[in-house]
C-alpha cells in the first residue's frame, strides 16, 4: 500500500499524485515509469515518473483520466492509497549535452517530459521547452517548467493562451528561425509525436519519444506492448518506452492501442452507471 | 485389508479420476479433475507392491519417499501420508496437479512394466486435499534460528521450495516477486481449471506461516539489484525468475491486433482475472463465437487453446509442426483438450498473419509439413510441403512456443555469468553461479521446463546454500 501524500488537480481530468514510494523515489531515472493497481479487481497500468523527492521518499505521477481505471485513480485524494506501485521500470532517458535540446509536451505528456527536460538541462543543454494544450486550461506544469529550462513556447489550439496551433508550427517557426536544434524529445498523443517526427525529419534532427502501448506486467514477460521500430519488434516495457521517433511505426502503435475499444466503452459505462448510483443514493440518504 | 497378497493386489485396475464431463467443464473455469475419495485412493494405493528397492523414488526430482507414503494411505493414515510427502515436497497439491509424473515416478513404477503404474500423483493430490481440507496444512517442525538471511528472487517453483526448505533449516527467508501475487507460473501461467488459485494459496499461506517473508511487486534489477541485496545484509541468494520473455515466430502480422503470445493471454485471464471481465477491470480479446488458432505443442498451448474454449470461442485449434508423437504436452492434457471439443491441426506451420485495414488478425497462411531426419532433440525435423499453403479464417491467436530468458537479471549483474541464450550458468551439483553466494535454478538456468524440475532445482540449491551459509570461506 502507498499512501497519497498530496493529490491536486492541474487541469480538468489531470490530476497529480505525490506517492510515498522511497524506494523507487531513490532509484529512479528520468523517462522511467511505474506500473500501479488501485484494487484487487483493478488492471495494472503503467504511468512515467514526473519527478521524485528520495528526502521524503515520494513520487510524483501525473494522470489523465479517460478511462475507468484512470478516472477511479482520480477519485483518490490526498490520505488515499494506492494498492500497487512498481518500478523503477524501462529503460532511463539517454541523456547527454547535445547542444540546443527541445523538448515538446502535448497535454499530460508534458508531465512525462518534464523530468528529463530537467535532466537535459543538468547536462549542459540549451533547453528549450514547447508545451501545448487544445486549450489554456489544458497546458500544464509551466510554472514548473521555467524554473528549470531557458525558454518555454506555448500553444493552444484554439489560440486561448500562447501562440494558436500546434506544438510542431512553433518548432517549425523556431528550426526556421536559425535556431540550431541538436535534440527534441516530443511525448503526447499519438498524432502528436509522428507529426513532430516528420518536422524533424527533412532537417535530420536527433528526435525521441516515448511510447505508450497497453501493457500488462511491465517487465518483458508478456510482450503484449510489442511495437516496430527501424522493422523489427521492440517490448516498450524493456527496451524503451523511449526510441528514435524516425523509425517508430506510429501508425502499428495507434491501430494496437484501440485493441480494447469495445471493452474500455464497457467498463467506462459500467464505472459511470455505479457513480450514478452511488450520488443517488447519497441524495436519497 | 493388509493382507491382500502381491498377486491380488496387482490384480486391482488403476482408478480412474473421475472428472468434470467435457461437454460441462468445457462452459466453466472450475477445476477438470475432481480428485479421488477415501475409498478409491485405498483402493489405490494396496496397487503398491512395497518394492524392497523402490524405483519410484530415482524418478522424482525432489526426492518423495513414495512407497512410504502410499503405505500410509493403504493403512488409511492420510495425514501420516501427508506429513511424509512434506519431508521432501512443500506443495504436495501444486505437485499433485501439475506433475508429469507419467514420465517421472509413474514411468518407473515396477506395476508399470506389465499393466498400468501406480497412480502416485493421483494419490498425492489426494493426501495434501485430504490434509488441507481436513484438519488444514500442519507445518513442520523449524529447525532453532542461525541468524543467516537468504533472498529469493522469484516466487514459482523453484523460489517456493527452495524458501521451504531453507525456512525449515532456520534461515530466514524473504522472497521476491516481481508481480502483485505470489506464485509465478502456477498464478499467471496455469490455469484455474488445472491449478485452482485458492489451493497455490493455501500452500503459499503455509510457507509464510513457516516464516517465509513474501515482497511483492519487487522487480530484482530495477527495485534492487542483486549486489544491493547482498550489501543489505543477505548472506546467500537464490535466482528463481523463471523464463520470462516470450518467444514470438518472426512472420508477417504478428503485431496485429488478436495475436498475443502465451503469457500475456493467460496471464490476462489467470492472473489478471479477465475471463470475469467486466467485474474485474482488465479485459482479453472476446472470443465468444470467434475461431482461436493456438500454436504450439507443449503444456501452455493446451491451457491457451482450453482457456479459449472456455471463454466462448466457436472454433479452438491447436495447430502444431510435427505430429502427435511429438506434442511435447501430457498426454492427460491432450486427452482432456479432445474431450473438450479443440481440434488438432498437425503438421502444419504459418507462414504469415493476414489482418484487415484496421489492423485485426482476421486469418492465417499454413504450410504443411512432413516429417524429415531427427533433428538436434531426437524428434523428425519436419519439412514443408511445397504448394500446400491455405487460408484458415481466424479472429484471435495465441503463440506458445516457449519462452527465452529475460534480460533483466543479466543487464544489471554484469558479474554473473550466462550461456548465449541468457540463462545463468550453475553447477549443476549445488546450482552455483560464477558470482560467489549467488545461486540460480528452474527455467532461467534450463530454459522452459517443468514445474517439478523447477522445485528440484530449488531443493537442490537449498542445502548447497545450506552448506554455503555454515561455511561462506569457499566457493
Amino acid at each position: 500500500m502507498h499512501q497519497i501524500k498530496h493529490a491536486e488537480f492541474l487541469a480538468p481530468d489531470v490530476k497529480k499524485f505525490v506517492i510515498h514510494a522511497p524506494k523507487i523515489a531513490s532509484k529512479r531515472k528520468a523517462g522511467q515509469f511505474v506500473i500501479i493497481r488501485i484494487s484487487e479487481h483493478g488492471e495494472r497500468i503503467p504511468l512515467t515518473i514526473a519527478d521524485s523527492n528520495s528526502e521524503e521518499g515520494t513520487i510524483t505521477i501525473i494522470v489523465q483520466g479517460v478511462g475507468k481505471t484512470t478516472k477511479a485513480i482520480n477519485s483518490l485524494n490526498t490520505g488515499d492509497h494506492f494498492l500497487d506501485v512498481v518500478g523503477p521500470l524501462g529503460k532511463a532517458s539517454h541523456i547527454e549535452n547535445f547542444g540546443t535540446a527541445v523538448s515538446i509536451g502535448g497535454g499530460v505528456g508534458t508531465a512525462i517530459a518534464f523530468p528529463t527536460a530537467v535532466a537535459l538541462k543538468q547536462a549542459g543543454n540549451k533547453t528549450i521547452s514547447i508545451i501545448g494544450g487544445r486549450n489554456k486550461e489544458l497546458v500544464i506544469l509551466e510554472n514548473e517548467m521555467r524554473h528549470v529550462v531557458d525558454e518555454v513556447y506555448i500553444t493552444t489550439d484554439d489560440g486561448s493562451y500562447g501562440s494558436k496551433g500546434l506544438v510542431t508550427d512553433k518548432l517549425k517557426e523556431l528550426i526556421e528561425s536559425g535556431e540550431k536544434i541538436d535534440f527534441v524529445l516530443a511525448i503526447g498523443p499519438i498524432p502528436m509525436m509522428r507529426a513532430v517526427a516528420e518536422t524533424t525529419r527533412p532537417y535530420g534532427i536527433q528526435t525521441v519519444v516515448s511510447l505508450n502501448p497497453v501493457m500488462v506486467d511491465g517487465t518483458g514477460m508478456c510482450g503484449g506492448c510489442r511495437a516496430t521500430v527501424d522493422n523489427k519488434t521492440v517490448f516498450v516495457c524493456v527496451d524503451g518506452p523511449e526510441f528514435d521517433a524516425h523509425k517508430v511505426d506510429f501508425e502499428l502503435l495507434m491501430k494496437r492501442n484501440r485493441t480494447y475499444i469495445i471493452e474500455e466503452k464497457t467498463s467506462m459505462h459500467e464505472y459511470e452507471c455505479k457513480l450514478e448510483k452511488a450520488i443517488e443514493d447519497v441524495k436519497k440518504n | 485389508m493388509h493382507e491382500i497378497s502381491k498377486k491380488d493386489r496387482m490384480k486391482i485396475p488403476r482408478q480412474p479420476m473421475p472428472e468434470q464431463p467435457g461437454s460441462e467443464r468445457m462452459k466453466n473455469f472450475k477445476e477438470v479433475n475432481l480428485g479421488f475419495t477415501e475409498e478409491l485412493a485405498k483402493l489405490e494405493a494396496l496397487r503398491c507392491i512395497q518394492c524392497p528397492k523402490p524405483v519410484c523414488i530415482e524418478g522424482c526430482p525432489v526426492g518423495v519417499k513414495i512407497q512410504e507414503f502410499i503405505q500410509l494411505v493403504a493403512d488409511g493414515d492420510f495425514l501420516g501420508a501427508a506429513a511424509k510427502i512434506k519431508e521432501d515436497n512443500v506443495l504436495p497439491a501444486i505437485c499433485g496437479r501439475v506433475c508429469p509424473q507419467e514420465e517421472q515416478c509413474e514411468i518407473k513404477c515396477v506395476i508399470g512394466k506389465k499393466g498400468e503404474p501406480v497412480a502416485i500423483g493421483r494419490l498425492e493430490r489426494f493426501v495434501a486435499d485430504y490434509e488441507r481440507e481436513t484438519v488444514g496444512i500442519r507445518t513442520p517442525e523449524v529447525k532453532p534460528k542461525t541468524g543467516k538471511k537468504v533472498a529469493i528472487v522469484g516466487s514459482g517453483p523453484a523460489g517456493l521450495s527452495c524458501a521451504g526448505d531453507l525456512i525449515q533449516m532456520g534461515h530466514d527467508v524473504t522472497v521476491f516477486e516481481a508481480l502483485h501475487d505470489i506464485g509465478g507460473v502456477l498464478i499467471y501461467g496455469i490455469p484455474e481449471f488445472r491449478l485452482p488459485k485458492t489451493i497455490v494459496k493455501a500452500e503459499v499461506d503455509a510457507l509464510t506461516a513457516l516464516g517465509v517473508e513474501f515482497k511483492t511487486n519487487a522487480i530484482i534489477g530495477m527495485t534492487d539489484t542483486v549486489n544491493e541485496l547482498m550489501e543489505n545484509g543477505y548472506d546467500a541468494v537464490f535466482l528463481a525468475v523463471g523464463a520470462g520473455l516470450p518467444y514470438f515466430m518472426n512472420i508477417p502480422g504478428e503485431n496485429l491486433n488478436g495475436v498475443y503470445s502465451a503469457n500475456e493471454f493467460l496471464t490476462r485471464v489467470n492472473l489478471m482475472k479477465a475471463y470475469r471481465f467486466p467485474e474485474y477491470d482488465t479485459p482479453v480479446f472476446n472470443v465468444k463465437d470467434k475461431n482461436v488458432a493456438v500454436f504450439g505443442g507443449g503444456n501452455t498451448a493446451m491451457d491457451a487453446v482450453r482457456t479459449s474454449k472456455r471463454l466462448g470461442a466457436k472454433n479452438a485449434y491447436i495447430i502444431y509442426r510435427r505430429s502427435e508423437v511429438e506434442m511435447p504436452a501430457r498426454k492427460e492434457e491432450v486427452h482432456h483438450a479432445k474431450e473438450e471439443g479443440i481440434e488438432f491441426i498437425l503438421l502444419t506451420n504459418p507462414l504469415e498473419f493476414i489482418g484487415d485495414e484496421n489492423g485485426w488478425l482476421k486469418a492465417v497462411k499454413l504450410q504443411k509439413m512432413e516429417l524429415g531426419e531427427p533433428d538436434a532433440s531426437g524428434r523428425r525435423r519436419p519439412v514443408p510441403i511445397q504448394g500446400s499453403e491455405y487460408i484458415l479464417d481466424i479472429d484471435m491467436t495465441v503463440i506458445a512456443i516457449g519462452n527465452g530468458s529475460n534480460p533483466i537479471i543479466q543487464k544489471t549483474t554484469p558479474d554473473l555469468q550466462f550461456d548465449k541464450w541468457g540463462n545463468i550458468l550453475v553447477d549443476q551439483n549445488s546450482m552455483k553461479t560464477s558470482k560467489k553466494g549467488v545461486f540460480a535454478g528452474g527455467d532461467i538456468v534450463t530454459g522452459g521446463a517443468t514445474v517439478i524440475l523447477a522445485m528440484g532445482a530449488g531443493r537442490t540449491a537449498s542445502k548447497a546454500i545450506d552448506e554455503f551459509l555454515k561455511n561462506s570461506e569457499t566457493w
